[in-house]
């Protein structure tokens, strides 16, 4: 660099000095990916706003109708009821993780032939949505497998509901199939948590003698509550926008219409863009609300849980000390 | 040396009646989901191998008797898969050249230098991957119809690129743990 500056003694041009070089490479790198991001997210999102204040189809003329959108989606049944059915969703979100922790607890100690079960249960989630959609309409449909499944197992013909028509049965039809396909992925997510738990604490534990449930208790549940709690608001969400299930399986007929299947429809069918951007919008405030009070809820409920190994008096007797070491030290200052 | 060998035995394990039910339980569950697991794309399997007569006629279990090879090549011609395969293969080749070249760039870039809008920038993708995408399609499709890109395999092409945010968050992860010290030298 000496050499450079006594042979070179002129000043060299911004753009060529190492900060230029930096900013150049900065913005080149930078310009495109963030202009893609603002065309197709931020810009239809601020559009979608707008849009939900207009009465209008996706060409011609707007008229401004301020807040009415919103008052529609209260008043209009089939759109009010849809939002009710995003609670099956959650229950077979909570469902789908008690068993997702139940299997992953099994499969990550010693089981004979662990690796086919986990293939095999993995196996849902590697298959489009869309085919997942088609592989269950055949798969309810009246007298077809699941049908000859539940006849083999001596269930009479007659016993059996319609599963997508019956209105008691075809919405946890849809959950069903919601949980058959995500509960494998949740599965691998906390083997691969369970599995980074640090294996000689199991080797401790079991010298003191613990079986499993308590090895369950104290070392796994600990150790893998931030991926359980980021499932559990991830599920939330999902549940709360579910779309191709419903959209594949059953068209969102009989009563299975979520919300977003509902907007859909009234999109492109009813043509009504500006009653549908109101729904949007007023889904995401939900989601984002929804996502707020979960991320402080846990906040609170893991307010102590900074250190994973240590225990809660230890953690508070170290902070009194510390308080008082602050005392000490401020009266000493003074 | 002799003692050490001589205090090291077997655990001896007593398998006692509540470790035997737990051991049913276990592979109970663990065989009863895998098979359901796998039911519905066997039942697929199985009737996509069967002539129309015999599917009409037999249980959904049972394998088929004669494997009728041509239900796939009928289900080619009708679907045209054909040329749906080479639209995908197309929009594959494409999204991923251009993915990973603006999603690499863009960790380098946020990763590497510390400039004013770097924490706006990663929180603007933060957000956007919170966004579901179905929510945004209405006013997508009136933007891709403004500019002319429906119907043409390069709006989607062009609409996959950009809001794949999911992988730019990922490629920023692995930049991390890249270190900078082959630069350095």
């Amino acid at each position: 660099m000496s050499s450079a500056a006594a042979t070179a003694p002129a000043k060299k041009s911004f753009w060529k000095s190492r900060r230029g070089q930096q900013i150049t490479v900065i913005i080149a790198f930078t310009i495109i990916p963030v202009f893609l991001l603002m065309l197709f997210t931020y810009y239809p999102f601020a559009e979608m706003v707008k849009f939900s204040f207009y009465k209008m189809r996706y060409v011609g003329k707007r008229v401004f109708v301020g807040w009415d959108n919103y008052k529609e989606i209260f008043r209009r049944d089939d759109i009010s009821g849809s939002l009710v059915l995003c609670l099956y969703y959650m229950v077979g979100a909570i469902v789908q993780i008690f068993l997702a922790l139940y299997f992953a607890t099994i499969l990550s100690m010693k089981v004979k032939c662990g690796k086919l079960f986990k293939g095999l249960i993995f196996f849902p989630y590697l298959i489009n949505g869309i085919a997942i959609g088609f592989i269950f309409k055949f798969f309810y449909t009246r007298g077809f497998v699941l049908d000859t499944v539940l006849h083999a197992f001596g269930i009479p013909m007659s016993a059996l509901p319609y599963w997508l028509k019956d209105k008691a049965v075809n919405n946890w039809s849809l959950v069903y199939s919601s949980v058959w396909r995500y509960m494998g992925q949740n599965m691998v997510l906390f083997i691969g948590a369970i599995m980074s738990v640090d294996s000689s604490l199991y080797e401790a534990a079991a010298l003191d003698g613990a079986n499993n449930w308590q090895k369950f208790k104290y070392i796994i549940l600990p150790s893998i509550k931030t991926i359980v709690t980021l499932n559990i608001i991830l599920s939330i969400t999902g549940s709360l926008s579910a779309f191709e299930a419903p959209y594949v399986i059953t068209g969102g007929n009989n009563g299975t219409g979520t919300f977003f299947v509902v907007m859909d429809k009234v999109a492109h069918t009813s043509q009504k863009v500006g009653l549908a951007s109101a729904m949007a919008v007023f889904l995401l405030c939900i989601i984002f609300i929804a996502t707020i009070i979960q991320k402080l809820l846990f906040k609170y409920i893991f307010r102590n849980a900074n250190a994973d190994d240590e225990s809660l008096d230890a953690k508070k007797a170290k902070q009194k000390a510390r308080k008082a070491a602050a005392k000490a030290a401020a009266k000493g200052g003074m | 040396m002799a003692a050490r060998t001589a205090s090291v035995h077997k655990i001896k394990h007593h398998y006692g009646p509540g470790f035997v039910i737990w051991t049913i339980f276990k592979y109970f569950t663990l065989i009863l989901v895998s098979f359901t697991s796998v039911l519905p794309i066997v039942s697929c399997v199985i009737t996509a191998f069967k002539s129309k007569t015999e599917y009409q006629n037999t249980n959904v279990m049972q394998l088929p008797k004669v494997w009728k090879i041509s239900n796939f090549a009928e289900a080619f011609q009708v679907a045209n898969m054909g040329r749906a395969f080479l639209n995908s293969l197309i929009i594959l080749i494409f999204v991923l050249i251009g993915s990973i070249l603006i999603g690499t760039s863009l960790a380098y870039a946020l990763n590497r230098f510390k400039f004013v809008g770097n924490g706006l920038i990663r929180n603007l993708f933060t957000f956007a991957a919170l966004l579901p995408a179905i929510a945004m399609q209405v006013s997508t499709y009136a933007i891709m119809s403004n500019l002319h890109l429906i119907n043409h395999l390069y709006g989607y092409i062009f609409l996959m690129m950009g809001t794949d945010v999911i992988s730019i968050y990922i490629f920023i992860q692995y930049s991390r743990s890249t270190g900078t010290s082959c630069c350095r030298s």
